[in-house]
């Protein structure tokens, strides 16, 4: 097969979704080639992980590879997308499924999986036909079997995942043993989110070489992205990782005079607009990019958000139990009710408390988001510490908050 | 060897026996849950250290090698 041009759409198929034979024609058959050769590959290609933390793909692959000669490794697909103002999971499923499962289906043969397992949100369907159809053609290795993930925040989180699959319920746990060491069925267990195993696929067929010849040499390959908020043409875009923020809001149209876009969705933060940054990991985090109009109140965005996440709490670790309502709780009297120089130090006094105190990176994510808000939206904050809440604050919210309770 | 504590955040359950008994790392947050000083254990305090981990009720403290 000829690689496809470098301008090229990478994983979004321009013309539609690909149904498998027009995925075979488009990329013949998923190349099983020898295992080792795979890693090497995924290694020199410099993919990270595109769930948001942004590990080294290689690294991953790697790490349940050595312990392949033990037998009965574990392959793990997430494309469980908890993160609310994401799509491009859904989309990537939707468009491109046998991409995913090409990616699945290596990433086991490499690390000597027997058993894999696409795991996927509600908002995706007709996967386990896609399975079928190629079981029929005789491409899966292994049986792939397609689980729902339980809603939830947490549910996607790598642990949380594995816990869930295990029969146990759908909570982060503590690290170490790693996923690798110790996942599903007690196995060593590669876990990737679905676009990276998507990446993975064309990175088996058209090498690492190919793969950087778009991106920038820190962080290479294309990236799904998903944009919503004050653009003219919201959705999911494949970009070239590094490519400028201003050149990808020129692709999707600006309106209403943005006044900040949080990028890398709720574990993420706020950057004040215009704004001279190139788009890659870690920073990008899943993808999620929301841009707020100036006729909006950011504080009031970002205080729901934080009640959001407080609500997604699993109960297990106490600074994040206690530290989360807390903070949310502070948050809402600062968008919405009376505040003073006091609540904002609490506020401040608060990220510090919970970071990097829990299990899952839930408090460290809040932290982060609300500590970039009280300083992107710092003439917010005087201005409600000085008389109460904007006028903008009672305008209906612009990003998505989830009505389910904890699950 | 660097030696640094930790703790389990589920399984503690803030307790607060490792701050009576290792005041020097270990310090109490607004709930009670312990706050770990980030740096090495010094050789003096490793004996300590190493007290405070197997006292603790639900064994959430540990001692890293790094």
């Amino acid at each position: 097969m000829t690689a496809p041009a470098v301008d090229e759409l990478r994983l979004l198929p321009a013309d539609g979704p690909l149904d498998l034979r027009a995925h075979l024609d488009r990329h013949g058959p998923p190349p099983f080639g020898d295992a080792g050769h795979l890693v090497d590959a995924v290694e020199r290609s410099g993919l990270t992980g595109r769930g948001g933390a942004a590990f080294p793909a290689g690294r991953k692959l790697r790490a349940v590879a050595v312990a392949a000669p033990r037998g009965g490794t574990v392959v793990v697909a997430n494309g469980s997308e908890s993160e609310p103002a994401s799509s491009k999971d859904a989309v990537l499923l939707a468009n491109a499924p046998h991409l995913v499962l090409d990616g699945i289906a290596l990433a086991a043969a490499a690390v000597g999986a027997t058993r894999a397992y696409l795991c996927v949100g509600e908002r995706s369907a007709g996967l386990p036909e896609a399975v079928a159809q190629r079981d029929r053609a005789g491409l899966n290795r292994v049986p792939i079997q397609v689980s729902s993930t339980p809603p939830g925040y947490l549910a996607g989180q790598e642990t949380a995942l594995i816990s869930a699959l295990n029969g146990g319920a759908a909570r982060p746990t503590f690290v170490p043993p790693r996923p690798a060491t110790r996942g599903a069925h007690r196995r060593p267990t590669l876990v990737l989110n679905v676009e990276t195993l998507a990446h993975v696929a064309l990175i088996a067929r058209y090498g690492p070489e190919w793969f950087r010849q778009i991106g920038t040499a820190a962080a290479p390959g294309s990236a799904l992205v998903t944009v919503s908020g004050a653009v003219t043409r919201p959705g999911v875009y494949e970009i070239p990782l590094g490519l400028p923020l201003r050149e990808l809001l020129d692709r999707t149209g600006v309106t209403d005079d943005p006044q900040a876009v949080l990028t890398g969705g709720y574990f993420g933060s706020w950057l004040a607009l215009p704004a001279d940054v190139r788009l890659s990991p870690p920073a990008l985090g899943p993808g999620v990019l929301a841009v707020l109009p100036r006729s909006y109140c950011g504080l009031a965005e970002t205080a729901r958000v934080t009640g959001y996440l407080a609500s997604q709490t699993a109960r297990q670790c106490g600074p994040c139990l206690n530290g989360m309502p807390a903070l949310a709780e502070t948050m809402n009297w600062l968008a919405f009710g009376t505040s003073d120089g006091d609540l904002v130090n609490w506020a401040h006094e608060l990220t510090r408390l919970i970071d990097g105190r829990g299990a899952c990176h839930l408090p460290d994510g809040t932290a982060a988001l609300v500590a970039s808000a009280l300083e992107v939206f710092g003439a917010d904050v005087a201005a409600h510490v000085a008389a109460g809440p904007c006028e903008r604050a009672g305008r209906p919210p612009m990003l998505p908050l989830p009505s389910l309770a904890a699950s | 060897m660097t030696r640094r504590l930790a703790v389990n955040p589920i399984a503690c359950k803030a307790h607060g026996v490792c701050m009576e008994l290792l005041p020097e790392l270990i310090s109490a947050d607004p709930w009670g849950y312990p706050v770990i000083a980030p740096d090495p254990v010094p050789d003096e305090l490793l004996a300590l250290a190493r007290r405070a981990v197997v006292s603790c009720p639900t064994l959430a403290l540990l001692l890293t090698d790094d």
